[in-house]
């Protein structure tokens, strides 16, 4: 198949799928591309925290819930360490971001 | 990397010490350094922190060694070739009682002697630098510009970039579990990938430094502490411009350019009982959370619409001057120091350049040798009334 079946004029020969990989956004809440994430994982940056303390992949409002299992599946292509052996990362509270308001000892006292 | 089995130098500990002690003792010229991280680099204290640096200190040696982190800090992008994520807009201290007032001053007047320029703010002054905040119950606020913060994991890892270009290797999840030792002297380190024959140790192990010298039979007190801090969503920067720290009641807060407002305090706030000596559970608590959104809404009241997103814990590393504790065993040639008192990312590039020097050169810039913990044996401490 060449064409691609929506109405739409691209022609799949001309695409290079590995580099549109390359441009995926990989944690949505940081903007963070496959690319980032593929150029340090060969330098030792082969744990999901230590991609998420240098590129803030899972520190957004999501916390990880959609980026985690890509980034260890990517760590494991290319490490060859089985994602059950790779370090998944620390999961924080809270489990959902909640307003502070909500939160906030009552009046918000100093002592 | 792989496993080598000599060294010149053996570091331990990832953190901002360790890591800026081996690029140092690498870039000086020696050539095998080996750092040991028993997690991975940035786990500990450093990728914990506040991010913050400062000047703004009560003690004479404080202020010095913070000034030339300040000096250190606004090169460390170019010198280092990474982004380290640098901001600078002061620490604003808050004052609540006229007798902190006095001590700002106090402060103040030491701090200007010794070439920092800080300065107390107007009320008017204060509300300008932090537009939203709560002047209800404040008595006085200080300032310096050149405090701020940068991003201690990037800060962190620029090191280990640099560090691994001048030939340091980095070896990551390996725990140190004893040393060889003869004649009082130390020979090598052992741990749970091997050991590594050398003549030169630096524990750089942070709050975990005390039970690294244990290892090595010495008795150093440094002990951890556990303290919280939470980060929200990133919001429009300008929320919190500024740092804002207050010693009595303990807090602090600021806003990375990223967009998220970091914030905490010490334990004795929102813990009913004290920590328990030697706490190392990195642990999270309700308590906190409940008490520190209650005091970033009092502080600065736009925060109340602001999620939280994330509370973690790191371990300080208490000494009992909470003051470095940097120098050579003198029963153990060989085995160096270098813990910071609970600011290692603060001070970890000056402190381990200083180190660096003094073990490559015999002799470095800093009055270093001030900050051996002999001082305890002889009953001597280092004051500094800026602690919180």
């Amino acid at each position: 198949m060449s064409e691609c079946n929506c109405s739409c004029d691209v022609d799949l020969k001309e695409l290079d799928f590995e580099k549109m990989d390359d441009d995926i956004i990989v944690c949505r809440c940081e903007e963070i591309t496959m690319k980032e994430i593929r150029e340090w994982i060969p330098k030792g940056y082969d744990t999901f925290d230590e991609l998420k303390r240098l590129l803030r992949v899972g520190m957004g409002p999501c916390q990880g819930r959609g980026c985690r299992d890509i980034i260890l599946r990517e760590i494991s292509k290319m490490t060859g360490v089985p994602v059950c052996d790779i370090p998944s990362g620390t999961i924080r509270p809270p489990v959902k971001p909640i307003k502070s308001l909500l939160t906030a000892s009552k009046g918000g006292e100093y002592e | 990397m792989s496993w080598q089995k000599t060294a010149d130098a053996v570091v331990i500990g990832g953190g901002m010490m360790g890591m800026a002690t081996a690029y140092y003792l690498a870039k000086l010229g020696m050539k095998d350094v080996v750092l040991l991280e028993k997690n991975t680099v940035a786990s500990g204290a450093t990728g914990r922190c506040a991010a913050a640096f400062r000047s703004t200190w009560g003690g004479e040696l404080n202020i010095i060694l913070g000034k030339a982190c300040i000096d250190k800090y606004e090169k460390l992008s170019e010198e280092l070739g990474m982004d380290i994520g640098l901001y600078q807009n002061g620490y604003l201290f808050i004052a609540y009682s006229d007798e902190q007032v006095e001590n700002f001053k106090k402060c103040i007047k030491l701090q200007n002697s010794l070439g920092v320029p800080s300065r107390m703010l107007s009320h008017d002054q204060a509300k300008e630098l932090c537009p939203g905040i709560n002047l209800n119950d404040t008595k006085g606020f200080y300032w310096h510009k050149r405090d701020g913060h940068a991003d201690p994991m990037l800060t962190n890892f620029a090191h280990q970039e640099a560090a691994k270009r001048e030939g340091v290797n980095i070896q990551k999840f390996t725990d140190v579990t004893g040393f060889k030792m003869t004649d009082g002297a130390v020979k090598g380190v052992c741990t749970n990938k091997g050991d590594i024959d050398t003549n030169i140790v630096i524990n750089a192990a942070g709050a975990w430094a005390g039970r690294v010298a244990a290892l090595a039979g010495l008795s150093i007190p440094v002990h951890g502490e556990r303290h919280e801090i939470l980060a929200t969503e990133p919001v429009e920067f300008g929320v919190c411009p500024t740092f804002l720290m207050s010693y009595d009641p303990d807090f602090y807060m600021q806003q990375r350019p990223h967009g998220s407002i970091i914030a905490g305090c010490g334990p004795s706030r929102y813990r009913k009982e004290a920590a328990p000596f030697n706490d190392y559970e990195m642990g999270d608590c309700w308590n906190f959370l409940e008490h520190m959104t209650g005091v970033m809404n009092k502080v600065l009241p736009r925060t109340k619409g602001i999620r939280v997103v994330r509370q973690w814990s790191g371990m300080y590393d208490i000494t009992p001057d909470m003051q470095p504790v940097i120098g050579e065993a003198e029963e153990m040639k060989g085995f160096w120091m270098n813990v910071s008192g609970s600011r290692g990312f603060m001070f970890g590039p000056v402190a381990g350049e200083m180190v660096a020097e003094q073990i490559i050169l015999g002799k470095t810039s800093l009055p270093i040798e001030k900050f051996h913990w002999s001082r305890y044996a002889r009953g001597e401490f280092l004051v500094d009334t800026a602690i919180a």
